[in-house]
């Protein structure tokens, strides 16, 4: 049943993608005044912003590293993010990706510049449609660059899932609630390594292994699209001068 | 517990005096006049997972509010009314002075002040708002998110609250065999009368408009004051430690009514263009 709903005979998808595409995606730099760096996504029909404060002093003080930074992430959805409402204090759902955000962030920073200081990453969902904690990686990472903070390479994450025989890429809210499998992986394209990997339901061997690559072409995708919003950002005015110059 | 504090965002001295000197010459820090306002940017239908959204900017505050409809128990001693439910979140994106966590007194004071308004001048009529009297009554959800903070975070949420509600589509429940069943029908909202709250901050002697992060840092006392439709008042509060003097709350009074018409002609109009 699931497979006739969510694919069809055309291998089109119940939003009408391909099974190797993603949903549009735009990324918007600099979009909050008072924080060091921001970034707003819209990842389907995500759309989420991003606020990086620091590096800055710790409070409370001992909480602070003698030899590096402390990195504080907090994913949040605000209330009519849902379909349902969402209480607004804090699930163990959103600890955990809170958890999982930073953890995938760590590696892409030098934090051993900053030391006995605090870098805070405020993620907050205003409307979630499945891989907002992909989304909030991505823009996250964009926030942390556009805050200036010193970084390995930038994060992208993508995620690829299962439906039926299926392995297709970026799963959207329906096909993470309805498929068989759901895989995000968060990726530095430039030094090859994953910083997030987690999955929800079963895969073969070889669905594992298909689904980690689609996933990690599906990081490259977004790699781009990060490059692109940081560029417009800071460089935009000369991009358009070389365009008129063409 | 509340305590008295110092203002957590920190003006340098030569800052203050600066605004101060500016002030005793008729002008603010930003050239503004003491009765003008920020520009005020409304855009609504922003989520659409909401029966209602907006997104207000006044200056450099962005705030969104987004509308969710349940139905669910009355209050006690409302039986026959619908529940509208609102709360308002300073998120940590907002400013380096904000900390996640349940909200402060300030947070809770905001979302108090902008309800009041709301409730006060029935804004929405909630007697239309029943279903089985007494048991299911149409429960609104208003919630608040503050995206950024220059100040004025009560007329802005205030603003993005009306927005929201003018603007938003009602699911329509009905009650069938003493259940209730969603039509999958929308409807618009039992809208009587458009609050609109001015918020006033005295500084020294001279009293202005919509204030600035920076010159809240240095207000002396805040009165938001809201008025309806028709022009009255419908709720008041004042905050901070210092006094005002008789003359300067009538005088605000006044500037709130005439400028809260010229901010509800804006109101009146999303609607249309919506």
């Amino acid at each position: 049943m699931n497979e006739l709903t969510l694919i069809d005979e055309h291998g089109k998808r119940s939003d009408g993608r391909g099974i190797d595409d993603l949903r549009p995606i735009k990324i918007t730099v600099g979009v909050i005044k008072n924080a060091d760096g921001s970034a707003f996504i819209e990842f389907g029909k995500n759309k989420i912003i991003v606020a990086v404060y620091g590096p800055r002093e710790v409070h409370p003080k001992h909480m602070a590293l003698p030899d590096r930074c402390v990195l504080r992430c907090r994913y949040h959805m605000s209330p009519f993010s849902t379909d349902t409402r969402k209480n607004p204090a804090p699930s163990r759902r959103e600890v955990e990706i809170s958890k999982v955000i930073r953890e995938s962030l760590e590696p892409s920073l030098i934090l051993s510049d900053y030391p006995r200081a605090v870098i805070d990453v405020f993620v907050e969902v205003l409307q979630a449609d499945g891989g907002s904690r992909c989304a909030g990686i991505i823009a996250a990472s964009v926030a942390l660059a556009d805050a200036g903070i010193n970084m390995r390479d930038l994060v992208s994450a993508c995620a690829a899932g299962r439906l039926g025989d299926n392995i297709v890429l970026d799963i959207n809210d329906l096909e993470d609630k309805e498929g068989d499998a759901d895989m995000p992986v968060a990726y530095l394209p430039n030094i090859e390594q994953i910083t997030l990997l987690q999955l929800d339901g079963k895969l073969s061997t070889s669905q594992f292994n298909e689904c980690l690559n689609k996933a990690i072409q599906g990081c490259k995708l977004v790699y781009e699209i990060q490059k692109e919003a940081l560029m417009k950002k800071y460089f935009g005015n000369e991009l358009e001068l070389k365009e008129e110059v063409v | 517990m509340s305590s008295s504090k110092r203002s957590t965002i920190i003006v340098e001295q030569l800052r203050k005096q600066q605004m101060l000197e500016a002030l005793l010459r008729g002008k603010r820090l930003d050239g503004r006049n003491f009765d003008s306002y920020r520009d005020l940017e409304i855009e609504i239908g922003i989520i659409d997972k909401a029966s209602g959204s907006a997104r207000v900017k006044l200056g450099n505050t962005e705030v969104i509010a987004g509308i969710k409809v349940e139905t669910g128990e009355p209050f006690e001693g409302l039986e026959n009314k619908g529940a509208l439910i609102m709360s308002a979140e300073v998120l940590p994106t907002a400013s380096s002075h904000v900390e996640p966590g349940p909200p402060d007194e300030e947070a809770i004071e905001l979302s108090r002040v902008v309800d009041r308004g709301v409730r006060e001048s029935k804004m929405l009529d909630l007697d239309k708002l029943s279903l089985i009297p007494g048991k299911i009554v149409y429960t609104i959800f208003v919630d608040c998110s503050i995206i950024n903070s220059d100040g004025n975070l009560l007329d802005a949420t205030s603003y993005a609250v009306v927005a929201a509600l003018l603007t938003c589509k009602l699911p329509v429940f009905v009650v069938q065999d003493d259940k209730v069943v969603n039509t999958g029908d929308f409807m618009p909202p039992p809208i009587t009368t458009i609050p609109i709250s001015v918020t006033a901050v005295k500084i020294g002697d001279s009293v202005l408009l919509d204030p600035t992060m920076e010159e809240e840092a240095c207000m002396d006392a805040r009165l938001t004051i809201t008025t309806q439709s028709d022009g009255d008042f419908v709720a008041l509060q004042k905050g901070y430690a210092g006094p005002f003097a008789i003359s300067q709350i009538l005088q605000s009074a006044e500037i709130a009514r005439n400028k809260g018409e010229e901010i509800r002609s804006r109101m009146k109009g999303l609607n249309k263009t919506g």
